[in-house]
Formats: C-alpha cells, structure tokens, sequence
C-alpha cells in the first residue's frame, strides 16, 4: 500500500473508534463515573474495573470514556467556530483585495502573536474557568490558520481562466466566491480542519491540565494527567492511561489529516501519472 | 524502584562505616517561596517557616507545646490589673550588622508596626497596646488599654519580630535581625541560604553551619528530590498520598505531626441560601468528614468538629454534632426551598481543597444539591473570595493560632458572620487572665460556632515531614507558622 493509504487507514481507524466510544459512552459506560468509593481506590484491573480504579476509586475505563466525548467537543467546537470565522475573512479579503485585504491580514498577525494558553489564563481570570472559555480561547487561534489559509487559496483560484471568464461575464464578486472559489478551495479546507483537530484536542489537554478547561465532575485527559502527577511513584497508570488517549488523539487526527491532504493534493496526483 | 535500593543502601552502608564528621549543612525543602523577606510587613507564612526565630528573633518565644518561652526579653513582670508588663531585656546582643541591641530598638519596632497606616499583617496583635516605652536601656515597659491573655504568646510571632532602624528599610531583601542564623543569599524561583551568626549568644549551642531552603511547589518534584537526597528535609510535605512510600523506606523518618490549621468547608453567611442556620446545618449532615479525610488526606488527618485543634488544652470534640445523615440533608435543603439548586464552590489551588472539593461534590449530590466546583488561581482567591465575599462556598485551612477569634471579625470578613453574643463572648475570652476559666469559655466558643453550623468543619491540617534518618531537633507538630532551627542537628 502506498503511504499516503496507509496513513489514512491508519489516521481513519483511530478517529472512528474514537468517535464511536465517544457516543458510545453518551449512553452506556461501565459505572457512573462520578461515583466515588474512596474504598476501592487504586484497584488493579478486573473484570468489574478492565483498568481499574483512581485515587478515588472511579472505574478508569468509564472516567477516560467520558472525557473523550469531552475533548472532541472541545476540538470540534473551536475547530468550527475559529474556521467559520476564519474562512469567512479569508474569502472576503481574497475578494476584495486592497486595504481590506492588507487590514484583515495584520489583524490575522496579531491573533498568531498571541499564545492560546495565555489568552485562556485572561478569560480564566475575568470570567472564572469553564469549558466555554476554553472553547473560545482554542477557537481564537484558529482563526488566523484558517484565515491565511483560505485567503493563499481562494487567491490561487482567482487567478485562474475559468474565473477569470466568470467575471468578464460579470458575476459579482460573491457570486464567484460562492459558484467557484469556495467549492475549489474546500478540500484544502477540510484537510486544515483535521490537522487543527489534533492541535485543539492538544490544547484542551494542556488548558484542563492546568486547570483551565472542563471543570469536575466532568473528566477530562489532560486534568487526569494532572491528577496522576503526584501519584506516579504509587500508581503509574494512572498518568498512563490518558497520556495514550491523548496521544492517540493526536496521532488518528493527525494521519487522517496527512492522509488526506496525499489523496486531494492535484501536485502528488500529478505525480503519481 | 526496588531493585535500585539495595546498591543505594550498600553505598549508605559504607559510607556510615567510615569515619565522618557530622555534617553540618542542611538542605530544607519548602512549598512556598515568599515574595519579600519581612515577616512585619507580609503575612506569608514561608517568611515565618524560614526566618521567625531564625534570622530574627521576638521579646518572647514558644516551645514545640505552644508554651510561651524568653527570648530578647529575658524575664518580665505582669502589674496586678494585668495591664502593665515590664520586660527586662537581654544585654550583649547584636544584630547580623554589628549594630548593639537595646530598648530603643524595641519601642521603634513597636512603635512603626503599631502606627497608623503600618502594614503589619496582624492588626491584632497591636490593638490593645497603649504605649511602649523605655525607661532603661534594657528595660521595656508596655501598657495595655485592655487585659489580653495572647498578649506574651503573640509577641513571639514574626509579626512582632525586633528590626533595627538602620537596615529596617532593606529587610524585604537583605534581612537583618539578632537570631542564631543571618541571611547569606537569595535566588529567586530556587533557593534562600542562611549561615550560623558566630556572634549569637548561645552560638555555642547551634548544630548547623548551613542551611539551604530550596523551593519546590511541585509534591512530585519534592518526592524525587527526596528520594535523590538531594535535600535533607521537608517539614510540610504536601503529599499525603506517598508517605507509605517513605515510611518503608529506611533511609527516612516520617513524621506526623498537627498544624494550628482548620480545614473548614467556608460557607458564605452574608448571603442566600447561607444566611438560614438550617441550611448551613443541612451541609454539615450531608458531608461525611471519614470519607474526605480517607480520599483526600488518605486517612492522614483528625476530624473537626468546630474550629479548635484537637491538640489544643481547651479542645472538645464536637464531630458527632451533625452525624452524616444524606437522607436527613436532602429533607432540610428541600424544606428550604433548595432542592436541586446549584452552589458554586470555589476552591484554591492546594491539593488538600481540591481533592475534598470534589469529594464534597460528590456527597452534595447525592443530597439532591447541584455543586459547580471552580478552581482558581491563589491570586483569584485572595482577592474575589476573600477580600471581596464574592462566593458560596470554599474550602481552606486557617492555620493561625487562636483563630476562633475569626468568628468576631464582623460581617466584613469573608465568613459573612456576626453575632453579638459571640462578640461578647471573645471579649470575655480575650481579656480572662486565668487559663482555667479561659478554656471553658474556649469551649463555649467551639460549642457556639458548631451548634450555628458556621461552616462546615472538616479536619485539622495534619504536618507531614521526611526527614533523612539520623537528624534531630525538628518540631513534629507546629503551635506556630515558625520553625526554629538552632536545636536542629545531624546526629
């Protein structure tokens, strides 16, 4: 298989388990992962518990399942908002052109300038940590990615024939955006979005590690991570398990990001003839 | 880990077998690093751990009991009315600067800690004072408007530490005062070392040449570098969770000791629904104090029935008050109109909080109360729950001494609370002379807070230490936030 195959198998298979336990544990997980029974902390696995329990005697499996539905709620949430917003200022400074353009994109600078974590600390420390602030701060670095890379694109399929002779027929400028750029221009999009998966899932693991993001009961990896640091020299796997989640996350999303961009890139298509 | 001790413990092994002099630099781990090095202007307690009786040294001093000991003040006498008291200092002494200490020094630094607009972070400590003044060089006469039986056992705090007026302005980074140990260097974010003052009167009697605070916030960090030797100590330790670990481990003694700190379920009594008595009291029966102190201290810790330590001469034990009663709880939260309502709790970032906040959750719930934990910066808290009473619910430890005086402090302070019943009462308290009679009225004051469910009350902050094996004169438990280091030694 070609590699390019392989990544997208690969990248395709993590996701979908990922995804499919994620709704799955909407309806069903093993045991109520808020129920503590300081008792049966740190079990070894079992039948009753396949990874057993934490310091405060949650069953692991249930805790981990419960938090993936957490982060791609997380991911998906400021994927979407940050790329709509993105997208929408790239396509409007690609079809304007000028100062519009030029202002868009200094404003597209000033957000790379600005790291996720310390806007997230910001929006902690006005309005409390939460879920949303966390969304809204990962979104916010989403949109500069989404508006340079919209704006580089829709730029390119500007400059070609067929929307050239769709404005000497004189489509407005919206209209071609619509009918022409935004169509060409998709799979690229699609492409970013997944790789920004990986990068939002990251984020949400680092902001709730420091404790900025979903608040208790509601689990999720990275503040499991956290809690697990000061246990690592009596139970290991308590770090280890939603390490692996995490990195699996990362990684599923990341090939079926590569994976696609081999399959829609018209460079390697060419190539490959 | 297991099969890296036995060539650890070979290694001990020989070099105890060789014939060393008892080492005299010690390396003390600690949580928190201040932010200035003056106990009379900041209420940090790792000034105090560090430096109090250290580096500087108070008229009076306290014993490992709380019992109050001399110290710059040799002897003193107590007028007949209790509002006189005349101190006979200490001759001889000088400060790390070579400077002479006599009475002046004394009426300055009393004079500056208990003037208008002075930041001395105990308020208290100053009120009852009417004047100080010297009648002799070494003779310090203090007048009281009001009895106060903490008077000698508070000016042993660092809060009424003895500064001189040449070096008083560069304390919060160079700090100069008469005691055993003087400041040698500070590096920020790392460690502050402290030498033996050769010129201390009982220098003599001094088991360190060194001492070396290193600052490591992190439990897991400070585990590692124990287990490295990389320090010789940490009084504190903050990981409950790993003493079994350290306990099986010969190379350490692990000490457990008591605090002066309450842990207390803080609720906010200005405002609904913590204002109704039935409320608060529906809290106390539905937290269940075995399973906080089992899942958050690992059994490490006493339960509280009020807010008096279980240590203390005047403790009585109040914890089957409110016995843990869900089904009880859920009927009086629902009586007062809250079933299913939701309470925000908002919690500092220690891990003796946020591990109970979340175990509180737990058993709120399932006594029909929604709780929304918030964890929040140190900073945050200070500020919006503290300084402002903007909150419900949160949980920390007070870990002064004599602090059931909290409960005087008006409705300004953050518990929202005031009573004239108990103001009246800590007056009494404050002002009786006899100890007999004080601590019955300390147990009146325990009795009260309990039985109006100020709060709910958890459990007494335990004091966790590892220490390498073979070093003495460390305190196991702590009347006070200062640990003094003079009688501290390698056997």
């Amino acid at each position: 298989m070609r590699r390019a195959a392989v990544n997208l198998w690969i990248g395709a298979t993590l996701v979908g388990l990922l995804t499919i336990i994620a709704l799955l544990s909407l309806v069903w997980t093993p045991h109520d992962h808020t129920l503590l029974s300081i008792s049966n902390r740190f079990q070894d696995p079992s039948v009753t518990h396949p990874l057993g329990t934490d310091q405060l005697g949650r069953d692991v499996v249930s805790l981990l399942m419960t938090a993936s539905i957490n982060s791609l709620t997380v991911a998906f949430a400021a994927v979407g908002i940050g790329g709509l917003i993105g997208t929408g200022m790239g396509l409007v400074a690609s079809a304007r052109g000028g100062w519009t353009e030029a202002a868009l994109m200094r404003i597209c600078d000033l957000g790379f300038a600005f790291p996720a974590i310390l806007f997230a600390i910001m929006l902690a420390a006005a309005f409390g940590p939460s879920l949303g602030n966390a969304i809204l701060a990962i979104a916010f670095i989403n949109i500069p990615i989404f508006a340079r890379v919209t704006r580089g694109a829709a730029n390119q399929i500007w400059a070609r024939e067929f929307v050239m002779a769709a404005r000497a027929t004189g489509r407005s400028g919206w209209g071609i955006t619509w009918q022409h750029i935004l169509p060409n221009i998709a799979p690229i999009l699609i492409v970013q979005a997944t790789i920004e998966f990986a990068v939002a899932i990251l984020a949400e693991a680092a902001l709730s590690y420091l404790g900025l993001g979903a608040q208790p009961p509601m689990p999720s990896w990275g503040r499991m991570l956290s809690e697990a640091q000061t246990l690592m020299y009596i139970a290991p796997e308590l770090a280890i398990y939603p390490g692996l989640c995490i990195v699996l996350a990362v990684l599923g999303f990341g090939l079926l990001g590569d994976g696609l961009r081999d399959l829609t890139d018209p460079r390697l298509v060419r190539s490959r003839k | 880990m297991r099969p890296l001790s036995l060539p650890l413990t070979a290694l001990v092994l020989i070099s105890t077998a060789l014939p060393v002099a008892a080492q005299t630099s010690m390396r003390i781990g600690l949580q928190q690093e201040p932010t200035v090095l003056d106990p009379t202007s900041d209420a940090t307690a790792a000034i105090d751990v560090m430096l109090t009786q250290n580096v500087y040294e108070s008229l009076t001093t306290v014993d490992e009991s709380g019992a109050v000991m001399p110290q710059l003040a040799e002897s003193w006498t107590i007028s007949e009315d209790g509002l006189t008291y005349t101190f006979s200092l200490v001759q001889g002494v000088t400060f790390h600067d070579g400077s002479a200490f006599d009475a002046q020094d004394v009426v300055f630094s009393f004079d500056r800690a208990r003037a208008e607009g002075s930041v001395n972070p105990t308020s208290g400590i100053w009120a009852p004072i009417e004047s100080v003044s010297a009648p002799g060089p070494y003779t310090i006469e203090i007048t009281l408007s009001e009895p106060d039986a903490f008077f000698l056992f508070n000016l042993a705090q660092g809060d009424a530490s003895i500064v001189a007026p040449e070096t008083v302005d560069t304390n919060i980074t160079d700090p100069v005062g008469t005691g055993p140990f003087q400041f040698d260097s500070w590096t920020r974010g790392d460690r502050l070392t402290l030498t033996a003052f050769d010129g201390h009167r009982d220098a003599a009697d001094v088991g360190l040449e060194r001492v070396e605070f290193r600052f490591i916030s992190d439990p897991a960090a400070a585990t590692a570098a124990l287990l490295a030797e990389e320090l010789d100590a940490f009084p504190g330790f903050p990981a409950p969770e790993l003493i079994d670990q350290f306990e099986a481990d010969p190379r350490f003694d692990v000490v457990l000791g008591s605090t002066e700190g309450e842990v207390i379920l803080a609720l906010n009594n200005s405002k609904p629904p913590f204002d109704q008595l039935e409320v608060r009291r529906a809290v106390s029966h539905a937290i269940d104090r075995g399973e906080i102190i089992d899942g958050a201290m690992y059994g490490r810790a006493t339960p509280i029935g009020s807010f008096y330590p279980p240590h203390g001469p005047a403790y009585v034990d109040l914890t089957s008050a409110y016995p843990h009663d869900t089904a009880r709880a859920t009927e009086m939260f629902a009586q007062a109109g809250l079933a299913e309502a939701e309470i925000t709790l908002r919690l500092p970032p220690f891990p003796y909080a946020t591990r109970s906040g979340e175990i509180i959750q737990a058993q709120m719930a399932e006594a029909g109360i929604n709780v929304a934990i918030e964890n929040v910066e140190w900073g945050f808290w200070i500020d919006e729950v503290f300084r402002k009473k903007n909150y419900d619910m949160t949980i920390i430890a007070h870990t002064s001494p004599n602090d059931l005086a909290n409960f005087a402090r008006g409705p300004e302070y953050f518990y929202g609370f005031q009573s004239d019943a108990y103001d009246a009462l800590w007056q009494q308290i404050r002002t009786e002379a006899d100890p007999e009679v004080r601590n019955t009225l300390l147990q009146d004051a325990q009795r009260y807070v309990t039985e109006n469910a100020v709060h709910g009350f958890l459990f007494q902050l335990p004091r966790l230490s590892i220490n390498k094996a073979g070093i003495t004169g460390f305190w196991n438990s702590s009347p006070v936030l200062f640990q003094p280091l003079a009688g501290v030694r390698f056997e």
